[in-house]
């Protein structure tokens, strides 16, 4: 396997677009015999359906929701970043290109990065024309907010509903060009498999989730626009059905997986109540504009917080890191909070969890400019722990929320498997070992707004596309393989249920492979899994029939994959022998407790090749050249 | 907590259901709806019998995936609150609760307490969107937007899609989620361009359907999750009549 990054050569300001004018076209009136299929309708994935829509290619687009409206892109509260410099702080594109690289702790790409500064604002101007309504000034124009790891004001925000204001933009783009007959929408329709001919994807296979029936589907390229992995987990802050089964098969169908290792852990989440605990809910990180966070000086302190004068309490980021105070990136939060309630200073119940507290800014600015900016937060907060934020502080503790690792890509987007392009959270690119805030949107949307539709027509102007049958053997064997998964899955009739499974590979992942690992517990995990798998695949219970609407059949699918990926994920942590962003191995750190980068050693992406199911992968590095920003180690101090 | 529950069961829409007693034992105040169907459905399971099935996706009252009518109410007893963000303790020890899929004819139950909504697709699909292709869009702050009609065209884009507001309906209408759309494009300058031929088109879809009239029973307004005003369907009648006037 070969990893040839296709990073354009020259000035980082003029590559994209030189490397643009440099691709090929496709005529406008041959566009249409193209088609492409999409799988996902979520930022990515919608955007990059309706954007080659309007194009004029044919474009199919899967989705396992009802709707494509649906897609967990919904769920994102607080905003997106772009360097438009409206508030005149000191931005630029190479500021936001600058805090990105080194917020992803020097383990991302500098040109894709660059790319994705440049076209952020782009991404604003897109939204506001679709009508997103954005936050404005009292003067009409759009208005922001910060975010952690940036010392600028560049977030644009949609109350704390940024998500779902782009993503319904995206989603408006997609049914207009639904209706104007452009996109074949499968709502309700699970992908299963990537089929590749002559080494070249051409097309997937799919279960209609309502029918049960296993269709194939021909393209000329496929795009996955998937989405994280962090349900491997079980708990985590993604939807319930998001899943890895897609990028994991594209995986096993040769495309190589890039940094799995890196997970993030989102630092402001609602703590865990009990063992029925279904999923995490995430408060915003916009939050730590206004709110403080802090725990009681003293162990086990049981009072309720506001009769802990202000004297015994440790503010322990603004202690810590003085410059960045509450705003310091997600994975310097997290571990500090886990640090302080490893200390025996966590609050609640089960002591795992911090205050973040709004008293001051409620006092600085009054409970109405609070309740404008986070009154939808503060709703959701009360809805679910029964406790009022504007009275008593909100209580927090980390959580499992984003996957920087994913498929890799080249610069155009396009995997090891050539005509299989990644687009969104599904690939690795741009965030490296850690996540700014507000980042995830721009870069789902850079992707499938304006990088995409020419890196794909670039691929489809230049490749030799022979014609595919569905009734060649690449579909046919991968169809009936399919089918017999499906019926050994119901076979089974054992005695636990899929989330029990799912519960206990989530819990051996989040103590061995989540916000701190180490070498000893890698190991041990790495035993354990293939235990849980062989566990799973003689003694789970899928009950029901194949062809009708069956959540336990799919739900057992995709925690199959989990059960798999999972295994790689440890091996990748234990193989990058440093520390770095959200990768913290205890082994690896400075006296002070930070994360410590081993440069020498490490200035690679990890991308790993799948050999067979009973052989090791392979490790394959793309050494990572820092032309631009000088890598040094990250202080938020 | 222990809990009597009749719950709908139908195996698909050519079948006809039924509603079916289970027992939830063991229920922790602090679960949320769906956790507590969770834990009835891994008894069931242990029992060798088919989990019920329903939709639901974020959990955090934001896809609009979730909805059923609990005790006949959308969504349940607490106002503004999707049914993955209701939470046990609003119920009691001992009470029964009955719960049911949406009911509609525009609706068609598929499964259990899954319904299908693709019908508010395809109401989207006639109109309810600005043409604006990609890399069309003007440098955003060249449109002003005055921060109340932002702030209005904001409440009205709140709407999760989850049909609530069909269900609560007497006439089954899809009046709120669709003058929803409507108010949202409607306030904006970027909406101008297209802003007749859109409510007519949306709500000429939205009667192709099936769904009902309005007749401002406003049992909506009382079950959104979003707690989105009717006042946007008094606004969505005056946009549909001056379309028709100009038109």
């Amino acid at each position: 396997m070969e990893l040839n990054p296709k990073v354009p050569s020259g000035p980082i300001e003029q590559r994209w677009d030189r490397h643009r004018f440099e691709m090929k076209l496709v005529n406008p009136s041959n566009k249409r015999k193209h088609t492409i299929i999409i799988v996902g309708s979520g930022l990515a994935g919608a955007s990059a359906a309706a954007s080659l829509a309007e194009l004029g290619y044919h474009v199919l687009c899967f989705c396992f929701h009802d709707s494509p409206r649906r897609a967990h892109s919904i769920a994102a509260q607080g905003g997106i970043n772009a360097a438009k410099n409206y508030r005149n702080d000191g931005d630029s594109i190479y500021r936001l290109f600058d805090d990105t690289v080194k917020g992803g702790d020097f383990r991302a790409r500098e040109a894709n990065v660059y790319r994705l500064a440049q076209l952020s604002g782009n991404i604003i101007d897109q939204c506001a024309a679709q009508g997103v309504p954005f936050a404005r000034e009292y003067g009409g124009q759009l208005d922001n907010r910060s975010f952690g790891g940036a010392q600028v004001s560049r977030t644009f925000y949609a109350r704390g509903q940024t998500g779902q204001q782009l993503l319904l933009g995206a989603y408006q783009a997609l049914e207009c060009q639904i209706h104007a007959g452009h996109v074949e929408m499968y709502p309700r329709t699970e992908m299963l498999d990537l089929v590749v001919v002559d080494r070249q994807a051409r097309g997937i296979v799919a279960r209609n989730l309502l029918t049960g029936r296993i269709e194939s589907y021909a393209a000329d390229a496929v795009v996955l626009a998937t989405g994280g992995y962090s349900n491997v987990f079980y708990l985590s802050t993604n939807a319930k059905n998001s899943n890895a089964t897609a990028i994991w098969r594209a995986y096993k169908r040769g495309a190589a997986f890039a940094n799995p290792c890196f997970s993030q852990i989102h630092p402001t989440c609602i703590p865990v109540t009990g063992h029925y605990q279904s999923k995490l809910t995430l408060m915003s990180e916009s939050l730590r504009n206004d709110g403080r966070i802090w725990v009681p000086v003293q162990n086990r302190d049981r009072r309720p917080p506001n009769q802990i004068p202000e004297i015994e309490r440790d503010y322990y980021l603004e202690r810590r890191y003085p410059s960045f105070g509450n705003l310091v990136p997600r994975d310097i939060a997290s571990r500090a909070a886990k640090e302080v309630c490893d200390e025996g200073r966590g609050i609640g119940k089960h002591g795992l969890g911090v205050y973040l507290d709004f008293a001051e800014a409620i006092t600085r600015s009054g409970v109405a400019v609070i309740r404008e900016k986070y009154g939808n937060l503060f709703e959701m907060y009360e809805r679910i722990s029964g406790e009022n934020p504007y009275e008593v502080p909100m209580r927090i503790y980390p959580a499992m929320h984003y996957t920087m690792g994913g498929l890799w890509v080249d610069y155009n987007l396009m995997s090891t498997i050539t005509g299989l392009f990644v687009i969104g959270e599904a690939n690795f690119s741009d965030h490296g070992a850690n996540r700014l805030g507000a980042s995830a949107l721009m870069q789902g949307l850079a992707d499938g707004y304006f990088i995409l539709p020419y890196t794909l027509s670039g691929y489809i102007a230049a490749a030799k596309l022979d014609q595919v049958s569905l009734d060649c053997p690449a579909f046919q064997d991968c169809k009936s393989q399919l089918t017999d998964r499906v019926k050994r899955l119901l076979s089974i009739k054992g005695e636990r249920t899929v989330d029990s499974i799912h519960q206990e590979l989530g819990k051996l992942m989040w103590n061995n492979c989540g916000m701190v690992r180490n070498e000893c517990g890698l190991q041990q995990a790495l035993e354990q899994i293939p235990r849980i798998r062989e566990e799973f695949w003689c003694n789970v219970n899928v009950l029901g029939g194949e062809d009708e609407i069956n959540q336990a059949l799919e739900k057992a699918g995709r925690v199959a994959d989990f059960l798999e990926l999972a295994e790689l994920m440890c091996l990748d942590a234990l193989e990058r022998a440093e520390s770095c962003g959200c990768h913290f191995r205890e082994e690896f750190q400075a006296p002070d407790g930070e994360a410590q980068r081993d440069d020498e050693h490490f200035c690679n992406v990890s991308a790993w090749e799948y050999t067979g199911d009973q052989r090791k992968p392979v490790l394959h590095k793309e050494p990572l050249k820092f032309e631009y920003v000088t890598p040094t180690r990250r202080s938020y101090k | 907590m222990h809990l009597t529950l009749h719950v709908w069961r139908q195996k698909d829409t050519r079948v006809k259901g039924k509603m079916v007693r289970y027992h939830a034992d063991d229920i922790n105040p602090d679960m949320s709806f769906l956790e507590m169907l969770d834990v009835v459905n891994w008894q069931l399971i242990e029992n060798g019998e088919e989990p019920i099935a329903f939709d639901h996706d974020c959990r955090e009252g934001i896809c609009g995936s979730c909805g059923m009518m609990i005790n006949g109410v959308a969504h349940g007893p607490r106002r503004a609150t999707a049914t993955c963000q209701l939470h046990m303790r609003y119920f009691k020890d001992g009470d029964t609760i009955y719960i049911e899929p949406w009911r509609s004819s525009a609706f068609p139950v598929l499964k259990d307490l899954i319904v299908d909504r693709s019908a508010f697709d395809r109401i989207i699909q006639a109109g309810g969107y600005i043409s604006v292709s990609t890399g069309s869009a003007p440098e955003a702050n060249s449109v002003l937007v005055s921060k109340q009609d932002s702030d209005r065209a904001m409440d009205a884009a709140t709407c999760i899609g989850c049909g609530a507001c069909v269900a609560a309906c007497p006439n089954g209408a899809a009046s709120l989620f669709t003058s929803a759309k409507i108010s949202h494009l409607a306030l904006l300058p970027q909406g101008q361009p297209e802003r007749q031929r859109r409510v007519i088109k949306m709500i000429e879809a939205m009667d192709h359907e099936g769904f009902g009239n309005c007749t401002m029973h406003r049992e909506c307004e009382a079950v959104c999750p979003k707690a989105i005003s009717t006042d946007f369907i008094a606004r969505m009648n005056r946009e549909y009549l001056c379309s028709l006037l100009k038109g």
